[in-house]
């Protein structure tokens, strides 16, 4: 008889574990997954190519439901789990439904931070998360024409460019002036604000939005300087905190997320937690490569019980914002105990900079040209010293090489 | 002229004399060639010759005449100078004028100088630069022969067994005598030989036996030959007894000063199986030429040198027969010119003395003149001297740049500076020289004047023009008798051409000649002007009897002394006059490079001649390099008594320890502190007044700048913000080497404000240790380039040069620019070795490791390096034995 295994969250998270649970071994569980949202599994960062019109929802999708009927798992499509019973082992969702398991695992992944400004309730203000808010936001584009992103941050700066492509006029919010800040130095964030401010986006930096008017639908957003201007349609795009609304009425273990150890597992036996809901030694997580890590892990620890551990190490961040490359990790601002070297083509649009410590490399940014964003990143991962290669290092790897070749 | 495209003319360097054939292309440009019909190349043309075409373009020519700073018309000019040159002799008398001339002029233009001054205004106050580089050899010769007459010709050096090179880096100095002597040396290997130089030249590439000689100590060494060759008993007695004057005490001289090999070895700091293995040789050897140059003559015994020398060839017999003989090479394209007419201040002309009262009077009555000065003038350094001194009030500088070329140069530059009156007949327009001019003249240059030289081998050859003439440049005896007509003396410079010139020259060299003295070319004085159009190349003397000229002189053992004998000369040899001391302890050693010829007003102009050696360099032996601190690619300070400069450091074993060299060719145009010159001794030989520019105490340290860079633009910049800087001309750029002793606050501002901010600007900073580089790139072509680092060792100049050609940077290219070098996948043919064909060392170094070349010969089949001038083959050889 095979165990019961329960996945709440039919997100990437949850779902990349079910994957290689299913390579590792097809027939040792029998899996039940509970997902709020009515779809079958998707490829959430790819939200934004279907907003701007580049990709089809169709095409976003990574699991359709027939295929969760091939691999003979039971899906609750929207459904929404109130409560789990460990006592009993089981999980109760808003409908009345009731699954058994024998492990189960929590992957209800984050939610949008949504500011506590008035208004925030009006109609047309919404957050960038989810399939729904995609449809909103195209609809909205179809019949109004202003719209305010809150937030210069990766997902503020996606939404805006598709909001864009949808052919509104969007304004951009950032509570400071470095775009990305996440990712970007100043520099670098400068060279992307020109860039998108040529696409047309419009940039309100250093603005802190105070209120959304409105009487129904949402009109106008008041910044604390007084100054207003008009909004059909705000995106809130402030960053997102862990879901962990559940595991906390449930009882288990929660701090800013539900607190994890190194084979996922929540201080709660036979409970497990993966994705952007789980805090593992302090960290909580954004990317995807650090949750697909985890999926692995958990996976492995489920099936074979021996403890491959998960090591939240050293992250790099690389992404192409609307058609940008960048890449980024480590400290990239430095201080005065550091150095930086920099490559400037601004004419090219490419800025490259590493921050050097005791001839070691400790940040890198790249903007514009990231083919050796990775061998950077491994020269960082692995501290190795760079003094031999430091006046040709950021002209690339080939030039390092032919450096060999010659002596 | 053979077609109206073609123009058979001279090269306008060395003193080899080389004939060239000029092609005039439909654009406008020209194409040189060697002229394979002219005896003194056969074809053949150096790297220098080679890039003549590069050098004629009138970037920087002075084009117009110019009084006070401002331009005028010729009339003008002409009549300042006649009334200022006047005020000055009615004031202070004649002597308190004189003329500096030039071995880079013609015989005419030379001829008319030496008549106005010593003819009419009567003071013998004209000297040349030909005083720095033969004046020595004339002297010996005069001692020796009663006259400056120069035995050989360079068919003898291909007929002899023996030839010994005294003082002459001929490889470099004279490539294509030494591609005779390498060709000579391939079809007979028997012919030996001996190389005598403190350096290890490229000339010693083909030395059998290599004398790495105490500088200084030459008469020394061949006292001992002499002494040597009387043991031996290889003493002509027959001609000794019969033709000679002088043996019993110039042998005793040499015995005393030179007994045996154990003490020539001991001065000369040389290891005595060397010593003999050279005397063998000279002993052995019937067929022997002594070929020498400035190492003999630039000394303060050069006279007595070049004796010890002659010496040796006298009492042997060596004289006066084929392939052998002591040959003194000259470095100028006219030196032998200004011989002939006499235009230093201890001649009269024609090879006549001014202080014998027959030649006086008879060149009185020749030139019809009352006026002709009887006592010999003030020699070059002399003549600045009395300029500071305030003696000579006014100066006419002819072709020439004394405050580079002459020793102490910042001295003479002061001198001119606050001389009364600066007159300068240039081509050039920067030269430092010219810049101090109250009266600026503008002459012909080479291309554009026409008229004839004489070569080392007393070879008569005529140049001819090509170019229309620039602006209103004017040929120099034009100018010269301008200003005579207007000073008087109308009917004795009434010339219509340089043939009237030039016949004139012919005649008065056969007055009353009748064999009495050894220059005379009678034979040609009355050519028509169109037989002085189409005149070949011909040996002098050239009289009716034998009008197809003379190959060598003495075969009839007669010499014009007095006697009718040749004199054999006492030699005592004497040290430098200024030894090195603790302060000063090395020994400044100056010369010339391969590419570059003079003070670079000329050479600098071409991109592939900059290529070889770029910068004032300072070659110093590894042990004196780590004694001093210095290191290879470093710069150096170079200090004497008299100035200093900075160079950068080459460390060689082919450097004596003790003695460094530096080129004698940087002026203020083309480096901030590269005048060699300003450091030398203001010492000069007693007889000939030749500066002992071989021979400088001097001390050398480290030069330690706050940073090192370089700078490439396609326009010149006008001012750069740099201590050390050099500017040398590429294909398409300027490139400056830079180092300063200020800290550079923000690089990024300090290149864009010499360099334009326009433009898409590339840059590179590494805050950590003061790195910064930067690149513009306008219209997609590079238009600059800014290297600045702490250290000096910076990427090669080579790739990034190659780039300025290019129409467009590609995004590869562009990525790579600031790392100064391509990518794996872009090649880079590396620091230029072969100027002609512009083949670089890593493309060489490729062919050879891929084994597709193992000799020089398959490097040129398979390159071309080295099939042109073959300056390059030791640089080959090098590359080959790895």
């Amino acid at each position: 008889m095979k165990e019961k295994l329960v996945l709440i969250g039919n997100g990437m998270a949850g779902m990349r574990t079910v994957d290689e649970l299913l390579k590792l071994s097809p027939d040792k569980f029998e899996i039940t997954v509970f997902g709020a949202e009515p779809h079958g599994n998707y490829n959430r960062i790819m939200l934004s190519p279907v907003l701007a019109g580049d990709k089809k929802l169709s095409e976003i999708i990574i699991h359709d439901l027939q295929w969760y009927e091939d691999n003979n798992i039971n899906l609750y499509i929207g459904k929404t789990i109130t409560k789990i019973d460990h006592a009993r082992h089981r999980v109760l969702a808003d409908d009345g439904t009731i699954a058994e398991f024998d492990r189960l695992i929590i992957a209800t992944g984050s939610v949008p931070v949504m500011l506590d400004i008035s208004g925030k309730d009006l109609e047309g203000v919404i957050s960038f998360r989810h399939i729904n808010d995609v449809k909103v936001m195209i609809e909205t584009a179809k019949t109004h024409k202003n719209a305010v992103v809150i937030g210069g941050g990766l997902l503020g700066l996606e939404a805006a460019n598709g909001l864009i492509k949808q052919g509104m006029n969007v304004s951009v919010v950032h509570r400071n002036n470095v775009l990305m800040s996440q990712q970007l130095d100043q520099e670098a964030a400068g060279l992307l604000r020109s860039k998108l401010e040529e696409s047309g986006m419009n940039f309100l930096l250093d603005h802190h939005a105070e209120a959304l008017l409105g009487k129904k639908r949402v009109e106008k957003v008041r910044f604390r300087d007084g100054s207003v201007v008009k909004a059909d349609l705000v995106v809130m795009a402030v960053g997102v905190r862990p879901n962990i609304s559940l595991a906390q009425v449930s009882g288990i273990q929660c701090d800013r997320g539900i607190l994890v150890d190194d084979s996922l597992q929540t201080m709660t036996p036979k409970i497990y937690a993966v994705g952007e809901c789980v805090q593992h030694r302090d960290k909580t997580f954004g990317l995807v490569a650090p949750l697909f890590e985890q999926a692995k892990v958990l996976a492995n620890h489920l099936v074979n019980n021996d403890v491959i551990s998960y090591k939240s190490g050293a992250t790099s961040t690389q992404l192409k914002v609307t058609g940008i490359n960048l890449f980024s990790a480590g400290n990239f601002i430095g201080d005065r105990s550091t150095e930086s070297m920099v490559y400037k083509d601004f004419a090219r649009h490419i800025y490259k900079k590493l921050v050097i410590k005791n001839n070691k490399i400790i940040g890198i940014v790249l903007y514009g040209d990231t083919n050796d964003g990775l061998w950077y990143f491994s020269l960082l991962k692995d501290r190795q010293d760079i003094s031999d290669m430091r006046e040709n290092i950021l002209f690339g790897q080939h030039h390092i090489e032919t450096e060999m070749q010659i002596t | 002229m053979n077609d109206l495209n073609t123009v058979l003319t001279t090269c306008p360097y060395c003193g080899v004399g080389c004939g060239v054939e000029v092609t005039k292309l439909e654009n406008g440009l020209v194409s040189v060639q060697g002229n394979k019909s002219h005896p003194a190349n056969f074809g053949r043309l150096c790297s220098k010759g080679s890039a003549l075409a590069d050098t004629i373009g009138l970037e920087d020519r002075l084009l117009h005449p110019m009084v006070d700073g401002k331009q005028t018309s010729w009339e003008t000019a002409l009549d300042a100078v006649t009334e200022r040159l006047k005020k000055v002799i009615s004031k202070h008398g004649p002597d308190a004028i004189a003329f500096y001339v030039s071995g880079q002029l013609l015989t005419e233009d030379y001829y008319v100088a030496n008549k106005l001054m010593k003819g009419f205004i009567g003071s013998a106050n004209i000297d040349t630069n030909s005083r720095l580089c033969m004046s020595s050899a004339v002297a010996g010769y005069k001692r020796a022969f009663g006259s400056d007459s120069v035995p050989c010709c360079y068919e003898d050096l291909e007929l002899a067994d023996l030839i010994v090179i005294e003082g002459s880096n001929t490889a470099w100095c004279h490539p294509i005598v030494f591609q005779r002597i390498v060709k000579a040396k391939k079809q007979r290997p028997e012919l030996k030989i001996v190389v005598i130089d403190p350096r290890k030249t490229a000339t010693c590439d083909i030395a059998d036996v290599h004398l790495s000689i105490r500088p200084g100590t030459d008469a020394t060494l061949f006292n001992g030959l002499l002494t040597a060759l009387n043991q031996h008993n290889k003493v002509d007695w027959n001609f000794v007894n019969q033709h000679t004057e002088g043996l019993v005490d110039t042998l005793k001289a040499a015995e005393q000063t030179a007994p045996d090999v154990a003490r020539v070895a001991q001065v000369c700091e040389l290891n005595e199986q060397v010593v003999s293995q050279f005397y063998q040789l000279f002993i052995n050897t019937e067929k022997v030429v002594t070929l020498y140059s400035q190492g003999i003559n630039q000394s303060s015994s050069g006279t007595d040198k070049s004796n010890a020398i002659i010496n040796c060839h006298l009492l042997t017999g060596r004289i006066g027969k084929p392939a052998a003989g002591p040959f003194s090479i000259t470095g100028q394209p006219n030196a032998m010119g200004g011989r002939e007419v006499g235009a230093l201040s201890n001649q009269l002309t024609a090879h006549m003395e001014l202080e014998t009262p027959e030649h006086h009077d008879l060149v009185s009555r020749f030139w019809q003149t009352d006026n002709l000065a009887a006592t010999a003038g003030l020699k070059a350094v002399d003549m600045f001297e009395a300029i500071a001194e305030g003696k000579i009030k006014a100066i006419w500088v002819i072709a020439t740049n004394p405050v580079v070329t002459l020793p102490n140069a910042d001295k003479v530059r002061k001198a001119i500076e606050d001389c009364e009156l600066v007159i300068v007949s240039e081509c050039e327009l920067n030269t430092g020289t010219a810049a101090r001019a109250d009266i600026l003249l503008p002459a012909l240059a080479w291309g554009e004047k026409t008229g004839t030289v004489t070569n080392s081998e007393r070879r008569i050859s005529r140049q001819h023009s090509f170019l229309p003439h620039p602006g209103e440049a004017e040929e120099d005896w034009w100018i010269l008798s301008e200003v005579a007509k207007r000073m008087g003396f109308g009917d004795a410079f009434n010339y219509q051409s340089s043939a009237d010139i030039f016949r004139e020259h012919a005649a008065l060299s056969g007055f009353e000649n009748n064999g009495k003295r050894d220059f005379d070319i009678s034979g040609l004085a009355g050519i028509s002007d169109q037989q002085y159009d189409t005149l070949l190349p011909v040996q002098w003397p050239v009289t009716l009897k034998n009008p197809a000229g003379t190959k060598r002189l003495f075969e009839d053992k007669y010499f014009f002394t007095r006697t009718g004998k040749a004199q054999l000369i006492p030699v005592i040899p004497r040290m430098p006059q200024n030894p090195v001391t603790v302060e000063y302890p090395l020994s400044l050693n100056t010369g010339r490079v391969r590419d570059q010829w003079h003070t670079m007003t000329r050479t600098s102009r071409s991109p592939r001649l900059n290529t070889h050696i770029s910068e004032p360099i300072v070659q110093i032996h590894p042990v004196d390099a780590s004694h001093y601190q210095l290191k290879n690619g470093g710069l150096a300070r170079l200090e004497s008594k008299w100035g200093n400069m900075l160079a950068r450091v080459v460390v060689t074993e082919e450097q004596r320890i003790g003695s460094v060299f530096v080129p004698m060719h940087w002026n203020d145009f083309l480096a901030s502190k590269g005048r060699v010159n300003s450091l030398v001794n203001p010492v000069v030989d007693s007889i000939s007044g030749q500066p002992e520019s071989k021979h400088t105490p001097v001390r050398i340290m480290p030069y330690g700048p706050v940073w090192y860079g370089f700078l490439f633009s396609r326009k010149a910049i006008k001012s750069i913000d740099s201590e050390y800087w050099v500017k040398i001309k590429g294909q398409q750029f300027y490139r400056y080497e830079l180092a300063g002793e200020k800290t550079i606050e923000n690089p990024s501002d300090w290149a864009k404000n010499q360099l334009g901010k326009n433009g898409e600007w590339i840059e590179f900073i590494d805050q950590g240790i003061n790195r910064f580089r930067a690149a513009r790139i306008v219209e997609n072509q590079l238009e600059s380039v800014v290297f600045i680092a702490s250290e000096f060792d910076l990427p090669t100049r080579s790739w990034l040069s190659q780039l300025f050609s290019e129409t467009t940077i590609s995004d590869e290219v562009r990525m790579s620019l600031l790392a100064g070098k391509p990518g794996s996948g872009l090649a880079d043919c590396g620091p230029m070795v072969c100027a002609c064909f512009g083949v670089g060392e890593n493309t060489i170094k490729d062919a050879v490791k891929t084994g597709s070349v193992k000799t020089v010969e398959e490097i040129g089949d398979l390159l071309k390096a080295g099939t042109n001038c073959g300056s390059c083959i030791p640089e080959l050889q090098k590359i080959i034995s790895g």
